[in-house]
């Protein structure tokens, strides 16, 4: 008996916490006519009372034809994969040279990663802009995708990783028969720290997907626009088109969702590892 | 021939990509924004040496102050509502008898992978004022409720609490979850069986067991709510919303640089908000230096 009172709570709240998700999959489906006729679906003679004939799929038709979503997507994809995927690889470079070698200067770039971890984006936004302005890399996938190459807190984290899962000894002993360096971090180094790999991948492919200032600021191209630029100009020119708006967001989240759902403990592991292991 | 790297170059090899972009897209933008801040700007190609201007107008800017007024309370309302919401969610989640754990975990997560864009537009649906979901909802269980209640016309600063609980609880109780690993099982038992109550043990053994996490989700939550942008700006329709209700620091920082185009300006508010948060970051360093 004990247990159901906090049962019900837990229940309660996971509903309520579930509710907006619903709230937008309906209003992605209902014609505008209908939009506030009914909280979720419209009220009709079908099954379960709904009037299931007027559940329409024409905003995300609309948005495929005449708002060229489906190359949005592609944009989001490609930007996400290949910011990720560099990300990774760059920051556990940076990190296995921290944490496994000892040269001149490690110290000092050791310092250099700390105090990046501290400078608030915010300070960088306005001098970035003059700088890929001077560089002439506004408006191009170049001013996306390099300055997202190195995050300072990837370097951390893969620095830390490196150092409480690859022995010394086994580096040693891999050199010894003779293995080169890069064959090394590839065959031997990587593998250790896949747990810490999956997860910062999967981190940088949700905070790019969602990322919308970056962008906003480097753009002007539409045709160039992830998601979330292309959604958010939608309810500026459509504030109207309800339907349109929600299905717009429907198929931004959809995809980060999914791909969560598949890999989330490695996800959950990789979040929490920098708080806990301190 | 294969090209091999030696022992001894390995570490420039692989260190040099962050080196390469720490220094083009961090370290060189960080010094001309000391520059910048000292300038007034129109666009990125035309500028003036104003020295300290900015800053003399900044400190007496009403605009400033009600943007760090409302980061201030979105900040306050973060550690002091949302964190502890999590810690509860956490504690109720706590147990490994409770049938659906990972699910209900899963579920109560989830919203943090919505973009905050994304959150911005469904709010926006939620609070409307006449037909939205949180309105009907309440007018409906309690008809005294007023269907028009304003929130995106009077109530910008509660709508954008109530948003944010919903994307960020979730994603706080999964670290205090992992902190409460580390809370003895023995020590909790050994408690109860001296008499020690619910309260007591929760206040002299949890706490102090999840302590170090809980500074630092402490400090993220501060760093987050100091960033808050694309929540108000795209909930209040690509503006500040009325009377500037729901203007943050950042979002004053974007609409000075990029709408008004002073670069200048907007790095003199890009300095106060890093000397902020460097103030945050010293006290959370200072504060868990003192419990080791």
């Amino acid at each position: 008996m004990k247990k159901i009172l906090p049962y019900s709570v837990l229940l309660i709240l996971a509903l309520v916490t579930l509710v907006p998700f619903a709230y937008l999959l309906c209003a992605s489906v209902k014609t505008n006519d209908d939009f506030f006729s009914a909280l979720f679906l419209p009220a009709g003679d079908g099954l379960l009372g709904i009037a299931w004939d007027h559940i329409t799929v024409g905003h995300y038709a609309r948005l495929f034809t005449q708002m060229s979503f489906f190359r949005h997507i592609v944009n989001s994809f490609f930007f996400a994969s290949v910011i990720s995927v560099l990300a990774t690889l760059c920051c556990a470079m940076g990190g296995y040279a921290l944490a496994k070698f000892r040269f001149q200067g490690r110290a000092m770039v050791t310092n250099l990663v700390l105090i990046a971890l501290i400078i608030p984006g915010a300070l960088l936004l306005a001098p970035s802009y003059q700088l890929l302005f001077r560089l002439g890399l506004l408006d191009t996938l170049a001013g996306m995708i390099l300055p997202a190459l190195a995050p300072a807190f990837g370097v951390y984290l893969f620095r830390q990783a490196m150092i409480s899962s690859v022995p010394n000894e086994l580096l040693e002993a891999a050199r010894i028969d003779g293995c080169g360096e890069v064959h090394l971090f590839f065959s031997i180094v990587l593998p250790l720290v896949r747990p810490m790999l999956g997860a910062f991948l999967l981190i940088t492919f949700l905070g790019t997907w969602n990322n919308f200032i970056g962008p906003q600021i480097v753009l002007q191209t539409p045709e160039r626009f992830p998601l979330a630029v292309a959604v958010a100009q939608l309810r500026g020119v459509y504030s109207q088109d309800y339907g349109l708006i929600m299905a717009g967001t429907m198929i931004s989240i959809v995809p980060v969702l999914g791909l969560f759902l598949l890999l989330q403990k490695e996800f959950i592991a990789g979040l929490t590892s920098g708080a806990v292991k301190g | 021939m294969r090209c091999r790297l030696s022992p001894k170059t390995a570490p420039y090899v692989f260190i040099a990509p962050f080196i390469l972009v720490f220094c083009i897209f961090t370290a060189y933008p960080l010094i001309q924004s000391m520059f910048l801040s000292a300038t007034q700007t129109y666009g990125p190609k035309s500028s003036t040496f104003v020295g300290m201007a900015n800053f003399q107008y900044l400190l007496a800017d009403p605009f400033f102050w009600k943007a760090l007024k409302n980061t201030a309370i979105f900040a306050a309302a973060s550690v002091f509502i949302q964190l502890p919401c999590a810690l509860g969610l956490a504690l109720l989640l706590n147990r490994s008898d409770l049938k659906g754990r990972a699910f209900m975990r899963l579920v109560f997560f989830s919203p943090s992978l919505v973009g905050l864009v994304f959150v911005a537009i469904i709010f926006g649906l939620i609070f409307e004022k006449r037909t939205g979901l949180l309105n009907v909802t309440a007018h409906r269980l309690m008809p005294t409720f007023n269907i028009d209640f304003p929130w995106l016309q009077e109530y910008v600063m509660p709508a954008l609490i109530i948003a944010s609980l919903w994307m960020y609880v979730g994603f706080n109780m999964v670290y205090f979850l992992a902190a409460l690993q580390n809370v003895s099982k023995d020590l909790l038992e050994a408690a109860a069986v001296d008499g020690a109550g619910p309260w007591h043990r929760f206040w002299h053994i949890t706490v102090p067991a999840i302590r170090p996490v809980a500074t630092f989700v402490v400090l993220l939550s501060l760093i987050g709510s100091f960033q808050l942008f694309e929540l108000p700006y795209i909930l209040l329709g690509n503006s500040a919303g009325p009377e500037n209700q729901g203007l943050t620091v950042v979002m004053y920082l974007y609409q000075t640089g990029f709408e008004i185009g002073d670069l200048g300006y907007a790095s003199a508010i890009g300095w106060l908000i890093a000397i902020l948060l460097g103030v945050f970051a010293v006290t959370q360093r200072l504060l868990a230096k003192g419990e080791e």
